[in-house]
């Protein structure tokens, strides 16, 4: 049971060693101090931070990232310690932003070793601070309790320390920003260096105008254009600098924005829709909240009205039937007189049901055409803008567009099928022939190509939607007759290794995934994911196979249906382009296999129930506008981040 | 002001000034009868259900109820299942929602009962009623004790119609026996 902490409140920690995970939407660095019974740091060495990244009992990251995990061993901690605070602070830098205010709300998470939340604080409300103490563990009476702080400081870590009674707080902070200064060079493109006399310097908060004034000002390497805070540079930005794509109210700021609320409507009419009017904690949630409500209420106008067509049907039949076998309907015309009224009862109900559910489907395409172009790009389709300003996120987004659904009273109303990530089950992309009429004009071969492609655009969305290196793709193609499709992927270096030909590449490929499997289930169970060997990546990996089960054996196809069982939990996914047809001769063993899987289409086709109803929608597979070199471009940056990454 | 309605009473659903009333909410309240002597304190869990069924020209279309929490059209919402009542608040423990604007254009009734789910009869329950709010204002329109229940344990409560353009409500209170609406339906059509 997770405790959500809110600001000031405490929780007891079941376990002295523990993990403290931190998130944030941007780069930043993470310290822990250690206090005495009076909350005072003794010294220098009672400070972890990336320059001395560890203390006893402690540990933290010697970089400035948007995740952190800290290992903790309260068990460890010199006696005297009584107080440990973690402390968040924002790098300084050329471009980077310089609050709290400006970054999304870090997220602190106090966990078991097995990854098995104790307590979360999310630190909403800051402003102008640059530095945060985030959580505090303490001693009560024997044990530890955790307490949610909050503690914002404008005058960064200096005044951070300075607060805790350390010494040399502003020398202190200024040696963490140098290291991590100097491990964000390594890391990410460097920011643009500034020459000492464009240096400014950055006024102190009042809060610790005393010891800023004592000690160095901080080396703030500020950009050589002064910028106020990145909100309002993005405004300022088309006077002399390069178009700004992103969409004005995109950005995560902490504390989250109030959900934008219609403007009031005019008297008669629906309020008008806006963008992000649903619920939830960042904008990219309201939107994903607010797509599954545009989808279950076209499911549910659409049910009204089909359930009214039907009653109409039905009650005219039942009608004429009457008129039909009464015996004083046959002479004169009684008879055509009620069929005549039967049917135009009918036509009166169903027209008045078309006229509501027109009302509805006017509201929803209203509310998708505002929310359409106010997508992220990993709930965008490929002819959104916002995939031509892409730039390689530093988190992973709540959910992916897998494809649109449709319904047949509504074929101009798209909603995004939407998933969670990270993925929850495998994909097969169907490449058989099914009884749709896009797959009726489609000769099996057009099907197979077409299935690969949408396989490739979406291992491409699924590679682009995740930070640099954090998602592995690896591909099996036995009989290699995919390489015209999969040269996008092929081409632009962004594979985990070349197509693994022939049984033994499939042998060798499926054994790499199954030992991963097998081993971080095992550390998972043991409660040692700290042991794994060191040249086990712990981002996640998707194996797409192709032609499945061609240049498998029964020792493969037993492998791929472990992978499909047991992946998904440790991060391991299928995205299997298959025709169930080719598989038959394994009969109804592979049942389990094929259940498990999300089944798409590579051409549209009704097969999908939603969850309220069961209609069955149709799916449409995204796909890029025609002539568009939007995918190349996507890769292509998706590539170079991950070079980056490595060296 | 609220009506205390009796059984058989319809009031139209208008507003007093002339609007027609846009959602509605059905209330259940109710409280397990204490039990006297030893261990008095252990009162016995008493579950009821509230559930509602769409008609359409006397055909049932649908139901709302804790199995079926939201009518297909999503117009009628049954906001979940309480399973040992109020305990003495004297609020609601179950409500069904009912959108009018939004109910299909073909369903010309909708009939609320309640059910003892555990078998107890109303003799054993305290407090129940079962009341119609506006949902817009909060405001009570009608409200109907189930006081001196008998050896039943179900009731068909009320039904809300459509009258030229708008909807009335009907008070029923016909005891029935049952555990959930499909063994009322036969005691329903009756007051369709």
């Amino acid at each position: 049971m997770t405790a959500e902490l809110v600001r000031g409140q405490n929780h007891t920690l079941p376990q002295t060693r523990l993990e403290i995970r931190v998130s944030a939407g941007s780069p930043v660095v993470a310290g822990a101090t250690l206090g005495d019974e009076r909350g005072t740091v003794r010294g220098a060495e009672w400070i972890a931070h990336p320059a001395s990244h560890r203390v006893p009992g402690l540990e933290v990251s010697r970089q400035a990232a948007a995740d952190h995990r800290l290992a903790v061993d309260l068990d460890a901690l010199p006696a005297e310690v009584h107080r440990v605070t973690v402390v968040l602070a924002l790098p300084v830098g050329a471009g980077r932003p310089v609050s709290f205010g400006a970054v999304a709300a870090p997220f602190v998470a106090v966990t078991g070793l097995d990854g098995t939340e104790i307590a979360t604080f999310t630190l909403t409300g800051l402003d102008t601070e640059s530095a945060v103490s985030a959580l505090e563990l303490y001693r009560r009476q024997g044990a530890w309790k955790v307490r949610a702080v909050g503690q914002g400081y404008a005058a960064g870590l200096a005044g951070l320390f300075a607060d805790q009674g350390v010494a040399e707080a502003a020398e202190t902070a200024a040696a963490i920003q140098e290291a991590v200064a100097s491990g964000l060079a390594r890391s990410v493109t460097p920011p643009p260096r500034t020459t000492e006399g464009e240096r400014v310097r950055h006024p102190a908060g009042p809060a610790a105008a005393g010891a800023q004034a004592a000690a160095p000002p901080v080396p703030e390497a500020q950009p050589a254009e002064p910028l106020g805070d990145p909100a309002s540079a993005r405004t300022e930005a088309p006077g002399g600098g390069p178009i700004d794509y992103a969409h004005p109210r995109r950005q995560t700021s902490a504390p989250p924005p109030p959900p934008p609320t219609a403007p009031p409507a005019a008297p008669g009419q629906p309020a008008r829709p806006v963008a992000g009017d649903a619920t939830g904690w960042s904008m990219d949630e309201r939107l994903y909240n607010q797509i599954w409500g545009m989808f279950e209420d076209l499911a549910r106008a659409v049910a009204a009205y089909r359930s009214a067509v039907d009653f109409a049907e039905s009650r005219m039949d039942q009608e004429l039937d009457r008129a039909l076998s009464d015996p004083r309907n046959r002479i004169g015309g009684a008879g055509d007189r009620a069929r005549e009224a039967a049917r135009a009862k009918r036509d009166e109900l169903t027209g008045r049901a078309r006229e509501a559910l027109e009302r509805d489907l006017a509201q929803l395409a209203a509310e998708s055409a505002v929310v359409e172009p106010a997508l992220p790009a990993a709930y965008a389709g490929w002819d959104n803008p916002v995939w031509h300003a892409y730039r390689v996120p530093m988190e992973i987004p709540m959910a992916l567009r897998l494809g649109d659904l449709l319904l047949g009273e509504a074929p101009d109303l798209r909603i995004p099928l939407l998933v969670r990530l990270p993925l929850e089950r495998g994909i097969w992309i169907d490449s058989g022939r099914t009884a749709s009429e896009a797959a009726a004009s489609t000769t099996g071969d057009q099907l197979r190509g077409l299935a690969v492609e949408t396989a490739v655009t979406l291992a491409a969305r699924l590679l682009a939607v995740y930070p640099a290196g954090e998602f592995s793709v690896h591909v099996v193609d036995p009989a290699g007759s995919a390489a015209g499709q999969l040269s996008p992927l092929v081409g632009s270096g962004v594979l985990a290794g070349p197509p693994a030909a022939g049984a033994e590449g499939v042998a060798s490929v499926l054994a790499h995934l199954t030992r991963r499997v097998d081993l971080v289930q095992m550390a998972i169970r043991a409660g040692a994911a700290d042991s794994l060997p060191p040249d086990l990546d712990t981002g996640e990996h998707l194996l797409i196979v192709n032609d499945f089960p061609h240049g498998f054996d029964d020792r493969a196809v037993t492998q791929l249906r472990y992978l499909a069982d047991e992946g998904p939990s440790v991060g391991v996914h299928l995205l299997m382009v298959a025709d169930r047809e080719d598989a038959r001769a394994y009969g109804p063993v592979l049942d389990p296999l094929w259940r498990s899987l999300l089944r798409i289409t590579p051409v549209a086709d009704d097969h999908l129930a939603d969850p309220w109803v069961g209609h069955a929608w149709t799916y449409e597979p995204l796909r890029t506008p025609q002539g568009s070199r939007v995918l190349e471009q996507v890769l292509a940056l998706v590539a170079e981040a991950r070079r980056g990454g490595r060296c | 002001m609220t009506v205390n309605m009796t059984k058989g009473q319809a009031i139209s659903l208008q507003k007093s000034d002339g609007g027609t009333l846009t959602a509605v909410r059905m209330g259940l309240g109710w409280q397990a009868a204490p039990r006297r002597g030893l261990f008095g304190s252990r009162t016995r869990e008493i579950d009821l259900d509230a559930s509602a069924v769409l008609f359409a020209d006397k055909q049932p279309v649908d139901v709302v109820f804790f199995r079926h929490l939201v009518s297909d059209d999503g117009s009628v919402k049954h906001t979940g299942d309480n399973l040992v009542g109020g305990a003495g608040s004297g609020g609601d423990d179950e409500a069904i929602l009912v959108d009018l604007q939004r109910v299909p254009v073909h369903i010309d009734q909708i009939v609320f009962t309640v059910n003892s789910f555990t078998g107890q009869t109303f003799q054993e329950v305290q407090n129940a009623f079962c009341r119609i709010v506006d949902e817009t204002n909060g405001q009570e329109l009608a409200r109907y004790t189930l006081d001196g229940g008998g050896q039943y344990t179900a009731q068909i409560m009320a039904k809300v119609h459509r009258v030229g353009g708008g909807w009335q409500m009907t008070a029923l209170g016909n005891p029935a026996n049952g555990r959930t609406f499909q063994d009322l339906m036969p005691a329903i059509l009756p007051h369709l």
